[in-house]
């Protein structure tokens, strides 16, 4: 049977991990999975975990008036869902939905923030890989701002 | 032997072609397939275009989007009188035809080598001959991966050919919109985010982009940050193409003419040209 730590250190969050920060970060996970269309966490809520997706697709929705749940954006396998854990008041910012089976693992976030204070080294470590996935979200967002496809009209 | 006058004035004149067909793609997208009036059918390489004429309205430069072969093919979206006009040619109309046109897709160069097609919105219709020719020779090339973007479902192109190229084994689709509306249970966000989890080895791909320019900055450098060398990433450019020759100057990008020149370009012959913003 393949422990949480050999599941994660091939994701990209997690990738050139040591194997004793893969272990401190695996000790707050468990495997966890979602039928279609089972919510996640919604708007709102606390947010005190993370995942990592490792089969199916997951929505973030948004809910508008008079529109409805407007998806926008999915996370599929080896993508991470969640950065509301990291700053107070660690409240989720969107709905997540499961879009059929979904397989994910689910990391703990106060057992994780406590580890994080506990051995700064390996908080900067997760900070930095977090950061980067911020920025990959942000440059894409920002491309989805341009309307690209838009002709002008 | 013609002179050098005669064949400008040659290159210059439409020729007659009678449109056969006409499908609606999306809500201001139309494909119409065209046969000559008179003559031989139009020889062209993938990625080449053809200055299309509705007569007594103008004439706008469109990529071919048929396989070699068969009848000339057009996507045209309808963005002002030119495009509205042809987009609105029913079968039996006539349309005048120049060309083809311009500098095609790398797809001998690419020949042993895995093939990244990235496609957003309408520049789905030009690099499809060349993934027909992938196709055509499919044990020649190595891995074959198609990623497509549009703003929304409802803008894809070729829906149900893509359909039926995702159901293929041998070729990788992967499709995207900006906006998930309706029923979509498919992916959300930006084309280039693709690129990253794709399966080709980068080392031994060549790379055929095409859609809006923002788009295809970013796809580069996704593409590069994959490990892509940048001579092996092409690029589609478009600007104000008239006379398909060279000679009008109106497609003048610095110190290439895109209609002459293009309108495929290596990603370092055009990256510099692409940050100059006078340009």
């Amino acid at each position: 049977m393949r422990t949480i730590d050999t599941l994660i250190h091939d994701v990209p969050i997690f990738q050139g991990m040591s194997q004793e920060a893969l272990e401190l970060v695996s000790g707050c996970a468990t495997n966890i999975r979602f039928s279609d269309g089972e919510v996640l966490f919604r708007e709102g809520d606390e947010a005190d975990v993370f995942y990592v997706i490792r089969h199916g697709r997951v929505a973030l929705d948004m809910f508008v008036p008079a529109r409805g749940p407007v998806t926008i954006e999915t996370v599929d396998p080896g993508e991470v869902i969640g950065w509301s854990w990291l700053f107070a008041p660690y409240r989720w910012h969107f709905d997540a939905k499961a879009l059929g089976l979904v397989r994910a693992t689910v990391f703990g976030a106060a057992c994780l923030r406590e580890k994080c204070e506990q051995d700064p080294a390996f908080g900067y470590d997760l900070m930095s890989r977090f950061a980067q996935v911020l920025i990959e979200r942000l440059q894409w967002t920002r491309l989805r701002l341009l309307d690209m496809y838009g002709d002008g009209r | 032997m013609a002179t050098a006058a005669e064949t400008l004035s040659g290159a210059m004149a439409p020729r007659p072609f009678r449109v056969v067909r006409r499908q609606r793609e999306t809500g201001d997208t139309w494909t119409l397939e065209l046969e000559p009036v008179n003559g031989e059918p139009l020889d062209f390489v993938p990625g080449q275009f053809t200055m299309l004429y509705a007569f007594g309205v103008g004439e706008v430069p469109i990529s071919i989007c048929g396989e070699r072969g068969g009848p000339l093919v057009h996507t045209v979206r309808a963005v002002g009188a030119v495009s509205e006009a042809i987009c609105a040619s029913r079968p039996g109309a006539v349309l005048g035809v120049r060309g083809p046109f311009g500098r095609g897709w790398p797809v001998e160069e690419a020949l042993g080598l895995d093939v990244v097609v990235v496609a957003g919105g309408i520049g789905l219709p030009p690099l499809r001959p060349a993934l027909y020719e992938c196709l055509r020779r499919r044990s020649e090339y190595g891995d074959v991966v198609l990623l497509y973007g549009s703003r929304t479902p409802a803008d894809l192109v070729y829906r149900r050919e893509v359909e039926a190229w995702r159901s293929r084994f041998d070729l990788e689709v992967d499709v995207t919109v900006d906006r998930g509306e309706g029923d979509w249970r498919g992916k959300v966000g930006v084309v280039p985010k693709l690129i990253g989890s794709a399966r080709f080895d980068p080392g031994a791909a060549v790379a055929m982009v095409c859609g809006p320019e923002i788009m295809m900055r970013f796809a580069a450098e996704a593409l590069l940050a994959r490990g892509v060398p940048e001579d092996r990433i092409y690029l589609s450019m478009e600007r104000n193409m008239q006379c398909g020759l060279g000679h009008c100057g109106h497609c003048q990008l610095g110190p290439t003419l895109i209609c002459r020149d293009g309108p495929i370009y290596r990603f370092d012959e055009i990256e510099p040209l692409m940050k100059v913003r006078e340009l």
